[in-house]
């Protein structure tokens, strides 16, 4: 057991990786030298020198372009997309072309690849480095999404992205890169297509997603203290999206609130909530409500900022009125 | 600037003998196309190279099999030149289950990995990187792998272009890139938009490549540069640009009649059509009427076999639908 921050974590999962398949090359706009914009990457370029971890101009179409080629060429590169915001200047790349080639030629592509990025907000950039994605990549067909909320699942479900077959939506919430905890030591290897219950209850379900899992939580230990017993579930993979164990958990205590970081429209919880609408709606005891950031770009100012997103007393007022009308 | 005019080409006659069969293949396979495009059996669209078959011919014929093509939406002739048989492509435009992939790309994403056939792209540009992409692959493997890029005149000017330039050069990677210089995009005349007279050619200095145009109706000239930039390529010496100068005869998609050029322009590339000036060379070669027309006829007997096996072809099923999204073959989302 060792203290590791998220951002640690992510460095550990790849040279993990790294070590073990010479094929595992990594390129980004400085993660090399600096070690990350978010020193996400820091003693990579050491351990494994130039060749596998390039430093790259600033031409994200270039990036993932390079990783595409090289993807169906025998390696199992990993992109890095400093900013997800920045995934609107190369979103041809990931949607045109990573994420339609094998169907297109029949199957006679693979594209064993990931892309990793820091996603959302929390850290008072304004609107152009604050995006939450994951809604994008979600309804691409042909995009795996992973949303770890921990260092713990940051490094095994590195592992699984960068073993897995396919491309891969990496996405790293910023504003938990300087969370902590006790990280077992060894190799660690999750599996896609995985929810887990952090808690169990009995009243309600609460299902959330990247940085809003803590909160979740947390919201869930106050409602416990005025009598609203919780279980929380955290995605971690939006494609493939384990909906046995989130129906069975919705199933259970008779209600679905989701807890989302992306802007209200088409966000993760809507599909979910179609979902457990049309095959469990009879095992509901109440409406679904979704928790949202609105449908707005995010604001700077930090007082706006943690308006938007949803904290954790929004989660818990909402859960309370809802479930006391 | 090098202009190629000294038109050597391979030096074995057999070779020269058969770039003119791949040029006379694609021409012949493209205007059977086009026809089957009238009759509304190819559906969608398609967009020939009629005109421009001695690049994809010279530039295959200097290829090893190893090496990589990327192609555009007009990669019929790209495709074909590297070795892919007429039956599987042509059935592709028809759409039937027989197709180089079974009906799932259509004429504009003709790929045969098998044959180096990479891809055909239809976003303007993306796949520039993406050939900086394999022979970066190529690079880090040391295998001898080089990847050939073509795209036109008009893809110069967007952004993804001008990164994988820069990408290739920085990081020296084994690829070409091949702009079918053919003036026009698909209705506008590529000068009346550009910032340089040669869209590609005047661009290659900002990255540090040398200019290269060559006439891309002459395939020894373009043979002749393809062998020289690949070897440059193959030996770790960096990417290269070449801008092939030719014209596309007919319009740019579908039954596009080409009728915003000049009269004048169309028919002053008429008369430098690749196919009988290759023709009339071969002959001046010690080439005999016969030899050639034998070649003729071997192809056209090619393009009716492949006709009538692609449209024997079956329709594509529904097991197709949902297949292969995921390498394990199928299009599952959820548990
Ligand atoms: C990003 C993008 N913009 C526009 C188009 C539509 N489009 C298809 S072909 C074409 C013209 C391209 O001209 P050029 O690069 O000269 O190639 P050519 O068709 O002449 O071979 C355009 C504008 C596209 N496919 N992709
Ligand atoms: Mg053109």
């Amino acid at each position: 057991m060792a203290q590791l921050t998220f951002r640690e974590a992510i460095a550990r999962g790849i040279a993990q990786e790294m070590r073990r398949d010479e094929s595992v090359v990594f390129l980004g706009e400085d993660i090399g030298k600096a070690g990350g914009v978010f020193k996400g990457t820091v003693g990579l370029l050491d351990e494994f020198g130039p060749v596998r971890v390039r430093d790259t101009p600033i031409s994200e179409q270039a990036i993932l372009g390079a990783a595409m080629g090289a993807a169906m060429t025998g390696l199992r590169p990993i992109a890095e997309i400093m900013f997800a915001d920045f995934f609107a200047v190369c979103w041809d790349i990931v949607v045109n072309e990573i994420a339609k080639s094998r169907y297109m030629t029949n199957g006679q592509m693979t594209f064993p690849l990931v892309i990793r990025s820091g996603n959302g907000g929390g850290l008072r950039f304004g609107a152009q480095h604050s995006q939450s994605v994951e809604n994008w990549a979600m309804m691409i067909p042909g995009l795996k999404v992973v949303v770890p909320s921990n260092a713990t699942d940051v490094i095994g479900l590195m592992a699984a992205a960068i073993r897995d077959p396919d491309p891969v939506i990496f996405l790293e919430a910023k504003a938990l890169y300087a969370t902590k905890m006790d990280v077992p030591d060894g190799e660690i290897v999750d599996t896609l297509g995985t929810a887990k219950v952090l808690r169990n209850g009995t009243d309600a379900t609460i299902v959330s997603l990247g940085y809003m899992v803590p909160r979740a939580l947390e919201a869930a230990n106050e409602l416990a203290t005025v009598g609203i017993d919780c279980t929380v579930v955290d995605v971690r993979s939006l494609v493939p999206l384990d909906t046995q164990t989130i129906l069975r958990e919705v199933s259970a205590t008779g209600r679905l609130f989701t807890v989302e970081e992306n802007p209200r429209l088409c966000g993760w919880g809507g599909e979910l909530s179609s979902i457990v609408s049309e095959e469990i709606f009879y095992d509901l005891d109440g409406p679904i409500v979704r928790i949202t950031t609105p449908h707005i770009p995010l604001p700077a100012a930090d007082a706006l900022e943690d308006m938007a997103i949803p904290s954790v007393e929004r989660i818990v007022t909402t859960i309370t009125k809802s479930m006391n009308s | 600037m090098t202009t190629t005019t000294i038109t050597a080409g391979p030096t074995d006659f057999e070779t020269k003998l058969g770039m003119y069969r791949s040029q006379v293949a694609l021409r012949q396979f493209e205007k059977r196309a086009y026809d089957l495009f009238l009759e509304n059996l190819v559906k969608g669209t398609s967009h020939l190279s009629l005109g421009q078959e001695a690049i994809a011919a010279g530039f295959a014929t200097a290829m090893k099999p190893t090496d990589w093509t990327y192609a555009t939406y007009r990669g019929h002739a790209h495709t074909l030149a590297r070795g892919v048989p007429m039956t599987p492509v042509l059935a592709e435009l028809l759409g039937r289950s027989n197709g180089l992939m079974a009906g799932k790309g259509g004429s504009m994403h003709l790929t045969s990995v098998e044959h180096g056939v990479m891809g055909s792209y239809a976003i303007i540009g993306a796949h520039l990187p993406i050939a900086c992409g394999a022979a970066w692959s190529a690079q880090y493997r040391g295998t001898d792998q080089v990847a050939v890029c073509f795209f036109g005149d008009g893809s110069t000017n967007i952004g993804a272009f001008h990164e994988a330039l820069n990408f290739a050069a920085i990081w020296k990677l084994p690829v070409v890139f091949v702009c079918e210089n053919n003036l026009w995009m698909e209705y506008t005349r590529t000068t009346e938009v550009t910032a340089v007279k040669h869209p590609a050619a005047d661009r290659a200095s900002a990255y540090g490549l040398e200019s290269i145009i060559v006439d891309g109706n002459d395939a020894d000239a373009v043979y002749d540069v393809a062998v020289t930039a690949i070897a440059r390529a193959r030996a770790g010496e960096g990417p290269s640009m070449i801008e092939a100068e030719t014209y596309r005869h007919g319009g740019h998609s579908r039954a596009d009649p080409g009728k915003y050029r000049p009269d004048s322009e169309v028919a002053e590339w008429l008369a430098k059509d690749p196919i009988p000036r290759y023709r009339a060379r071969l002959l001046e070669a010690g080439a005999t009427e016969e030899q050639l027309a034998a070649i003729e006829a071997e192809v056209a007997a090619e393009v009716e076999q492949a006709t009538e096996e692609a449209k024997a072809g079956g329709i594509p099923g529904e097991d197709l639908l949902m297949k292969d999204v995921w390498a394990d073959g199928g299009s599952s989302w959820r548990n």
